[in-house]
């Protein structure tokens, strides 16, 4: 009996190992040919001159050097998903911040208001673009009408070359609501005697809130910072849907223009270069921000 | 009203000792609190509220100032008329069966995949795992050239296929999610089995899937709600009217019909309710979700 053990014992392992691959098996499948696969495609797709009708020609730089010295449009587009990326992330965290502390607070029907703040975040995309066209529509839109009420005469909004970013960052503030359930989530995992002890030692509420509050919340603060960075980046259907780049390309963003290079002008191995471009600045704006959470973001576990 | 409303809760605050300020500023401080949560209700409830109006008000009342609330007659017109522009039946069901397959992949295929990350031990599998997590930051648009240039060569464009072979195959994110569950599900409850023989598989099904409803149930609401509201898959790989989705099918309207705001109000309404519904009947499978991604603080 006790020299049969070990056998068994290890086709055992075995067995729990080849089990386990085998459960992983579709996804590593699917990992292989719709991921690992195309990256790599595409990165040695933007070393190449490749137009479908035309077989591909490996032009080594030449895409990186036409982007960056010779491409009005890609600077362009680059400088508006800035403008967007910048104007949207720190208004998006601040609403969302805003709306959980109230929710956080003990009022009459709270429930009820989390739910009207949530909902605009799970509307279809497309749905929501249309319903905000109209919204903005100069003449009779619901904003300009309202305005017009109260004697002001609104802007042309989404047809404006001042107001067409403005308007589409508009639009995704409605759908703060996502970021906000997990702000609330983060505040009500503060622990009460934080408030208590702080209130023992005489703090004031902003005092609480400044001390208490923020650094315990700021690693839920980081969390949204970096993922909002990273979409708003990619920003393609709003402005796809409801101005199509324009007007004058104000809002011809980078993933719309480059969708354009791709699927209209079908110069794929120009696409693949800039998207390459944008997962590199992507992931380098996300180190940097790792880098910079040290300063300010509050974990537990590096104190005890 | 709203004074009595904020008076509500003030006693049971008071039970606490210790430096609370003059009642005074307390009851400002609530009713400060009740008119922001109005107001802030109001600005986010408006655009739906605007969508409803417009979509049952005749054009005369749609292009007026100041704008009307309420329309008078009820006009219900435009709800039918928006299938003569767009066949929304089609685009319905079109987005189901995609949708469908979405949550096949995540139900099951997922479901199998961080079983094994959670309970099955083999060499390499928590680098599998790591490489796993990583996937999920790289952007779309880096996989999707070559992805076209892939489905070309396999005939796929303008087929369901590459909108639904992928999800099938499972997504990282959602496996994740289910791992994170997986691993709060005691151990002991599959040992039993284990000794008396059952396989993996045979666990995974009668053991861990029932016990993983909730969780399942808030994986299945996210990709559905991925593959309803999805817009750049499709664009990219649908060309045929007749597969579209709801999303391109109410885009292309758009386009052709820019000034119909009565049937795109009723069109938008359309698309937007079956996922009002879904919210509203499983509302604490979404805040479930966040907690499943492990981010609480």
């Amino acid at each position: 009996m006790t020299t049969a053990q070990p056998k068994p014992r290890l086709t055992n392992a075995a067995r729990e190992a080849l089990t386990c691959y085998l459960f992983l098996l579709p996804w590593g499948i699917g990992f292989l040919a719709f991921v690992i696969g195309p990256v790599v495609a595409s990165f040695v797709l933007g070393f190449m001159d490749y137009e479908i009708v035309t077989p591909a020609r490996w032009v080594g730089l030449a895409n990186y050097i036409e982007l960056f010295t010779d491409d009005q449009r890609f600077g362009m587009s680059m400088g508006n998903t800035l403008y967007y990326v910048l104007v949207f992330v720190p208004f998006h965290v601040i609403i969302a911040t805003l709306l959980a502390l109230l929710l956080n607070q003990k009022a009459r029907g709270i429930a009820v208001y989390r739910t009207l703040f949530y909902v605009p975040s799970i509307v279809p995309i497309v749905a929501g673009a249309i319903l905000w066209v109209w919204i903005l529509q100069p003449e009779w839109g619901l904003i300009n009408s309202t305005l017009r009420m109260v004697g002001i005469e609104g802007p042309l909004w989404l047809a404006s070359l001042t107001w067409s970013k403005p308007a589409l960052i508009l639009m995704a503030l409605w759908g703060s609501g996502a970021a906000m359930i997990i702000v609330l989530a983060g505040l009500q995992g503060v622990p009460q005697h934080l408030y208590e002890a702080a209130e023992i030692d005489g703090a004031n509420r902003w005092q609480r809130f400044q001390h208490v509050t923020i650094p315990m919340l700021s690693p839920t603060l980081f969390f949204i910072l970096v993922l909002s960075v990273i979409a708003s980046f990619q920003v393609f259907t709003t402005a796809y849907v409801m101005t199509g780049g324009g007007p004058a390309e104000s809002t011809l963003f980078y993933m719309l223009y480059l969708y354009r290079r791709a699927f209209v002008l079908l110069d794929m191995g120009y696409a693949a270069s800039m998207a390459w471009i944008l997962f590199v600045a992507v992931l380098a704006l996300t180190l940097i921000q790792f880098k910079l959470a040290s300063r300010w973001v509050y974990y537990e576990v590096e104190q005890s | 009203m709203l004074r009595d409303q904020a008076v509500g809760p003030q006693p049971t605050r008071e039970i606490h000792p210790g430096a609370r300020g003059q009642p005074l500023r307390r009851l400002l401080e609530l009713i400060g609190t009740q008119l922001l949560l109005v107001l802030g209700a109001i600005v986010f409830a408006l655009p739906f509220v605007w969508m409803v109006s417009t979509s049952l008000k005749a054009d005369r009342q749609i292009f007026a100032f100041p704008p009307i609330w309420v329309p008078d007659p009820f006009i219900w017109g435009n709800f039918p008329a928006v299938f003569i522009y767009a066949p929304m039946h089609l685009y319905f069901f079109n987005t189901l069966l995609i949708a469908l397959a979405h949550v096949f992949g995540a139900v099951f295929t997922c479901s199998l995949a961080a079983y094994g990350f959670a309970r099955l031990r083999a060499p390499g599998r928590d680098l599998i795992f790591m490489v796993m997590v990583s996937q999920m930051m790289i952007p779309y648009i880096v996989m999707l050239v070559p992805l076209y240039l892939l489905f070309a060569e396999l005939e796929w464009i303008d087929t369901f296929y590459p909108l639904t072979i992928p999800a099938m195959l499972g997504t990282p994110f959602y496996i994740f999610m289910l791992r994170q569950f997986f691993l709060t599900i005691p151990m002991e409850l599959e040992e039993a089995a284990i000794i008396d023989g059952a396989s993996r598989l045979r666990i995974w099904w009668t053991i861990i899937l029932p016990l993983a409803k909730p969780a399942l149930a808030t994986v299945a609401i996210f990709s559905f709600m991925f593959a309803w509201n999805d817009f750049t898959g499709p664009l990219i790989f649908l060309n045929s009217r007749e597969k579209f989705t709801l999303s391109l099918g109410l885009q292309a309207f758009m386009f052709e019909r820019r000034t119909m705001w009565g049937p795109l109000m009723a069109a938008s309404t359309m698309m937007i309710m079956p996922i009002l519904i879904v919210f509203f009947l499983a509302q604490k499978h979404f805040i479930q979700g966040i907690a499943l991604t492990g981010i609480k603080a």
